[in-house]
């Protein structure tokens, strides 16, 4: 056992605690960014002018009309940019743009003594565009050679041999629908600027450290002029990882030139029209299975929908080319990987960050070719599972992938899966216009930014002379927990009682140069920077202590604030005698903490290497009852088997299981982004603009019985007190219900009907596969079409 | 443009509402000011803009209203659809009026500790939602066998919570605090303040900057500013025109509030016909019928969520003519009537002639609509069939309203009411025709549930395809008759 994964005894880590903010957002005291509006004087407010064009050049902007609306204060301009007019990384994203490159672009930004004056003033403000041809969807995109980044390549085996020798072969075209992150909080920040014009901006932002930066590129200032606070956001899902530090910009902007606060708060339209969402794929694959249903080889072309900008496009490109295996062992695997260029937004982050759109294409692929193996899709999902020893098609090891079979066969126990079965069979007997299916599918996600450099964190923790902690992190809450788990971890480390230890805002002045809480790593790096800064202030404190008590300082240890020697013996020293104790020697009582996960080696070019620490592993069966009449469906049951280590916070980590189960589930059935395609005037157009028009799940979505359970024994050695990430693998997860759809709406067909099923499987989509299942033929045209499938000449040039 | 004094309201004193306990002057704020705004300009900052479209309940606060089985009853609503004007003289609670973190409310003891928040930014009004549930007077623990996943233990009601979205938990924690709370306590006094009266109807007169809200005092000061002011806009518990405020900058010069009228709010189960007042809300309707019309008792917990129909009133709903509300196509079905009141005299104008175009209706601008009239006997066989993406809190692709009678074995009438297929809500002509006087076999069904897929004009849209819209509506019919082959208890 490392010595970063050992827990010591009476550890505050593995406690099932609520929330460390619960009682202040029940009760409606939690602060977000637009709270401290009301508790700053004179703020001014920021509206944006939004272009009805996907893609136009301006050449006219009269902003003078807009000083004619009483209480508008300023225009905001390209012209009034002392820095940089960029709003990104990657130096694509001019923050006011003089060419459009979506609907709802914003052009340049009023400020009002009011919102309600700044909506005039954007309302006056006269822009003219020249229109220019537009791509909004990736087969677009592809036809007219509209590209961005760097494509990429994976390979492993050789393809194409492996394919022309295997004995089915199965080729198809699926694309599927990104996502809106719907945090409940719009994107928001406050910009203040101070007597010596330094900025402050409190930002609802998963990413402080580069809001800062771009901030300060913006304002042509350094880094130190800048600070960025994020109290807690309401929620983020990888929405705030990028999108946030132009609109931080903008306000910061506005405070330099006005001198005055500025607040800029999106309303849902605004944040659904302006902001990046999960990447939509576009794919095309064909698999290979041998007579006894293992995968020999997968060839796939994978398209993402990029949207306007680079972004984060390309590690979403590359963890989604990373995931195509999901949990499968395919010996021989090519995966083509390139991003569209689109006049949508900017596609982002999302809670799997590629995972999930490159897991679904394996997923698909077994759920299309099951049926026509005439094999059980659950035991062809299971045969596939990696097994020990394994690697991935970049060569990483799968290590303890005898876990995919622990949970699978939990789930198999636990869920009553086989009984359950025998039921549904028994059931769609009985209802010709009702059917039930079951779904089990497995989750095998990597653990660590693609990008080594970003693993690395950073905690200050002092200890005052009193006794009391205050730890500081450089990772962010939205919701996740994530300072829940960073006060278990300090407490259990200090050997302390959870309420010594209290937890700062996240500052950039704090911790500087810190990663984006992102890629469900804030608990493995940030707790062990924290840990490494609590053993720090524990070492110093043992040397103190060990004198007093007369025994080796190596020999001192912490427990519920009583220091004792090895023993646990005998009543020991008070934890504040002791740091009182060391004040007056003039011993360090504060920290800096730093953590780099070791063992990480990529090459993005080859793609090949260990990118990721570790895996999370976690199997679902879902199942699902479908009416025949309307495609319409309901989630009967769910259980589910994850691996999160051992648990730093099994509540913490049950809500993560859970709301990810479900988020995914709104992303493959229910959450249904539409754009204008068509030639009209309002092309490019977000069509689901607001909650009225853009469903997420709610309570009738969730399963009527919801069972998730952890896997035990599961110690993960390489992370902090042997936990393991779960922000995104559960996410994932949830293709068990697309599956059970796709599997109950075959079932109003003959036996062996393969369903094509849009995603999101809406009620509509559900409709139209259980139609076509319907009406479709026999059995033994499917396969005379799978023949046919199988010539050597439709496999090349793939 | 000014208003004449004979019909202004004379308010008894300056705006203001009681807020967690304290009254507070609304003071001199722009007239179309929502209330959440409003108390977040105050520093009560617990109420949450999630999408000020009154879909995600972030913003919920309760608000003491007229009761049924008590005199006041803690009603969740969503403050970004109402008009702080709209509360001149009313009394609510948010919660940071129910608890502190020092001292939980029960309601959001359960929610803390059960793992209810993650990002917390929902939660506000999820416990306002909750904590009107906990208080339903009626809410007492049911047989075993009524409970189900979306009926507590504790006779707690899972649609209470249908207009509460949350992105971060997936709900279960959420459901198992409902399902986890008690009774309150004798000395609750929230549960204390249900016996006292709610504040009485107060008259309202707002102008500020031009514009103005006033809410006159009876029918006839209503009556005397239609007929003046042609551009007055009628607000009732305005979670449409909420919308038209927040999204689209609707600013009127004139809002006239009719939601709390003692001659709007009247309720008669007759002999002949059901009499509803048109400024009664979906949820007071629902529990006044309590089961009596069951195509509606079928309609109501498909209506939008419960935080909507706690605020809409059936003459809202009926006043906007949108073409794809859930309550035309059923009472269309139930052949309702209505009766639209001016200064001109009353007027009953049956609801298949009231829609005449989108969003366009025969009611003249000087009219209101006072009653909803629906006729006895209901038909034996009746359904309400809502298509949609998700089963709670969303708006239909199509809706159907069903109601057939009877004679000899034969269908004597079938009424049925179609949204979400042309510019109108509209009945299903050619189906009905295809029925009548015909056996009611699966031969008959089929042959005009091919009618019934031709029947409006129906759009491709964000909702749904043109080609699913007709489809769902032969399946629908199909369905109503897979369901009832042999009707219970009616004699075909």
């Amino acid at each position: 056992m490392s010595q970063l994964s050992e827990r010591p005894r009476q550890a505050i880590v593995g406690l099932p605690l609520p929330h460390e903010s619960a009682a202040l957002h029940v009760t409606g005291n939690a602060l977000y960014t637009d709270d401290l509006v009301v508790r700053t004087k004179d703020a001014l407010h920021a509206w944006p002018v939004q272009s009805p064009h996907a893609h136009a050049r301006i050449t006219s902007l009269k902003v003078k009309p807009a000083y004619d609306v009483p209480g508008v204060v300023r225009v905001l301009t390209a012209d009034d940019v002392p820095g940089i007019n960029d709003a990104g990384v990657k130096h694509d994203e001019p923050l006011f743009p003089t060419e459009v490159m979506f609907h709802g672009h914003a052009i340049c930004w009023v400020l009002g003594e009011t919102l309600e004056a700044a909506r005039l003033g954007a309302a006056a403000v006269e822009v003219e565009y020249e229109s220019l041809p537009s791509l909004v969807t990736v087969p677009e995109a592809i036809a007219a050679g509209s590209f961005q980044g760097t494509g990429r390549h994976l390979n492993r085996g050789d393809v194409g041999t492996a394919l022309s020798q295997a004995s089915h072969v199965f080729r198809g075209e699926f694309e599927f629908a990104g996502q809106e992150h719907f945090y409940l909080e719009t994107h928001v920040a406050l910009a203040l600027v101070d007597e010596a014009g330094q900025i402050f901006a409190q930002s609802s932002t998963q990413h402080p450290s580069e809001t800062q930066e771009i901030i300060a590129h913006v304002l042509g200032v350094p880094s130190h002029a800048v600070t960025v606070q994020c109290l807690r956001m309401g929620g983020g899902f990888g929405g705030k990882e990028m999108q946030p530090h132009g609109f931080a910009a903008i306000a910061a902007l506005g405070a330099t030139l006005t001198g005055r606060p500025v607040r800029l708060r999106l309303n849902r339209t605004q944040d659904m029209t302006m902001s990046g969402k999960r990447h939509g794929f576009h794919t095309e694959w064909a698999a290979g299975f041998d007579d006894d249903g293992r995968l020999v080889a997968l060839d796939a072309t994978l398209t993402a929908d990029g949207g306007w900008s680079l972004d984060l496009s390309e590690p979403v490109l590359a963890r989604a080319m990373c995931h195509v295996d999901n949990a499968y062992w395919i010996p021989n695997v090519r995966v083509d990987g390139r991003i569209a260029k689109t006049n949508k937004t900017s596609q982002t982050a999302f809670r799997g960050f590629g995972g999930p759109q490159g897991m679904l294409v394996v997923e698909e692929v077994l759920g299309r070719c099951a049926p026509l193996l005439g094999r059980d899709a659950m035991d062809l999902r299971r045969r596939n599972l990696y097994r020990p020893h394994d690697t991935t098609p970049y060569g990483q090891p799968v290590r303890h992938a005898e876990r995919l079979e622990a949970c699978w066969s939990e789930v198999v126990e636990t869920g009553e899966v086989e009984r359950r079965r025998v039921e549904i069979e028994q059931f769609n007997a009985t209802h010709p216009d009702t059917k039930r299916a079951l779904a089990m599918t497995p989750v095998k996600f990597g653990i660590s930014f693609n990008l080594t450099a970003f693993n690395q964190a950073g905690a200050l923790v002092h200890v005052y002379k009193d006794g009391s902690v205050l730890i500081n992190h450089g990772g962010t809450e939205m919701g996740q927990g994530l300072h829940t788990k960073m006060l278990q971890v300090a407490a259990t480390t200090l050997g302390l009682p959870l309420e010594r230890v209290r937890l700062a805002p996240t500052r950039t002045d704090k911790v500087p140069n810190t990663s984006a809480t992102a890629a469900s790593s804030g608990a493995d790096l940030n707790g062990a920077a924290i840990k490494n800064a609590c053993e720090q202030i524990r070492d110093r404190l043992a040397r103190v202590a060990g004198g007093r008590l007369g025994i080796s300082p190596g020999d001192v240890r912490f427990s519920e604030g009583v220091i004792r020697g090895l023993s646990f013996e005998g009543e020991g020293l008070r934890w504040e005698d002791v740091v009182n104790d060391a004040y007056h020697q003039r011993v360090q009582l504060w920290a800096a903490g730093f953590y780099r996960t070791e063992g990480l080696h990529w090459d993005p070019v080859a793609m090949r290497g260990e990118p990721f620490k570790y895996f999370a592993y976690g199997v679902a069966a879902a199942e699902v009852e479908v009416d025949g009449f309307s495609g319409a469906y309901t989630l009967r049951r769910v259980d589910v088997v994850h691996d999160v280590g051992d648990s730093l916070s099994p509540l913490i980590d049950l809500g993560q299981i859970e709301g990810g189960f479900v988020q995914g589930a709104g992303w493959l059935t229910l959450e249904d982004l539409r754009w204008d395609e068509s030639d009209g005037p309002n092309r490019g157009r977000l069509a689901t603009q607001a909650a009225s028009t853009y469903k997420l799940p709610s309570f009738s979505e969730m399963p009527e019985v919801f069972n998730v359970s952890l896997l035990e024994k599961a110690h993960e050695d390489g992370a902090v007190y042997g936990s393991k990430a779960v922000g995104e693998p559960p996410l994932m997860l949830a293709f068990s219900v697309r599956e059970a759809l796709r599997q109950a709406a075959a079932a109003f067909g003959p036996p062996g009907t393969s369903v094509v099923l849009r995603s999101p499987a809406t009620p509509e989509a559900v409709y139209w596969a259980l139609d076509g299942a319907r009406s479709s033929g026999h059995r033994a045209e499917q396969l005379e079409t799978v023949e046919l499938m199988r010539s050597p000449a439709g496999l090349s040039g793939v | 443009m000014t208003t004449t004094a004979d019909h202004r309201p004379v308010a008894l004193s300056a705006p203001a509402l009681k807020v967690n306990g304290e009254d507070t002057a609304i003071g001199e704020v722009a007239v179309h000011t929502t209330a959440l705004d409003w108390l977040r300009d105050r520093g009560l900052t617990g109420a949450k803009e999630g999408c000020a479209e009154g879909e995600c309940g972030a913003c919920s606060v309760l608000v003491a209203r007229p009761g049924i089985d008590t005199p006041t009853e803690w009603t969740a609503v969503n403050a970004c659809l109402l008009p702080v004007a709209a509360l001149d003289g009313q009394e609510i609670v948010t919660s940071e009026g129910l608890g502190s973190p020092a001292s939980l409310h029960p309601v959001q003891e359960e929610l803390a500790v059960r793992g209810g928040s993650q990002c917390g930014f929902c939660t506000p009004g999820f416990v306002c939602s909750m904590a009107a549930e906990y208080y339903r007077s009626a809410r007492t623990a049911p047989a075993a066998e009524a409970c189900d996943h979306e009926h507590g233990p504790n006779g707690f009601d899972i649609h209470a919570l249908s207009g509460n979205l949350c992105r971060c938990t997936g709900y279960r924690p959420i459901r198992d605090a409902a399902y986890a709370l008690g009774t309150p306590v004798a000395d609750d006094k929230f549960a204390a303040r249900r016996l006292a009266p709610p504040p009485p109807p107060a008259p309202t007169a707002m102008e500020v900057a031009g514009s103005e809200f006033l809410r006159p005092a009876n029918l006839d000061g209503v009556l005397e500013v239609l007929a003046d002011r042609a551009d007055a806009q009628v607000v009732a518990g305005s979670t449409d025109a909420g919308v038209e405020v927040n999204l689209r900058g609707a600013r009127p010069a004139l809002v006239v509030a009719v939601d709390r009228l003692a001659e709007l709010r009247e309720f008669e189960f007759g002999a002949d016909e059901v009499r509803i007042g048109a400024a009664l809300t979906l949820s007071e309707i629902e529990r006044l019928l309590d089961g009596r019309v069951p195509l509606l008792a079928q309609m109501f917990p498909q209506f939008a969520s419960r935080l909507i129909r706690n605020g809409a009133t059936i003459g809202g709903n009926l006043g906007t003519g949108s073409p794809i509300g859930d309550m035309p196509p059923a009472l269309l079905a139930l052949d309702a009537s209505l009766v639209l009141v001016s200064r001109r005299g009353d007027r009953v104008v049956p609801l298949a002639d009231y829609f005449t175009g989108y969003r366009q209706t025969l009611k003249a601008p000087d009219e209101l609509i006072r009653n909803i009239l629906v006729p006895l006997p209901l038909a034996p066989l009746t359904a309400f069939h809502k298509i949609a993406k998700r089963r709670f809190d969303d708006i239909s692709s199509v809706a159907i309203g069903y109601a057939v009678e009877f004679e000899d074995g034969v269908i004597r009438q079938a009424r049925i009411g179609l949204g979400g297929v042309a510019a109108t809500p509209l009945r299903a002509r050619a189906t009905e025709e295809a029925l009548t006087g015909r056996p009611w076999t699966e031969r008959t069904v089929r042959e005009a549930a091919a009618v019934m897929a031709t029947e409006g004009t129906p759009m491709d849209d964000h909702r749904a395809s043109a080609s699913y819209r007709s489809a769902m509506l032969g399946q629908s019919l199909l369905r109503f008759y897979a369901e009832h082959r042999a009707p219970e208890g009616v004699r075909t």
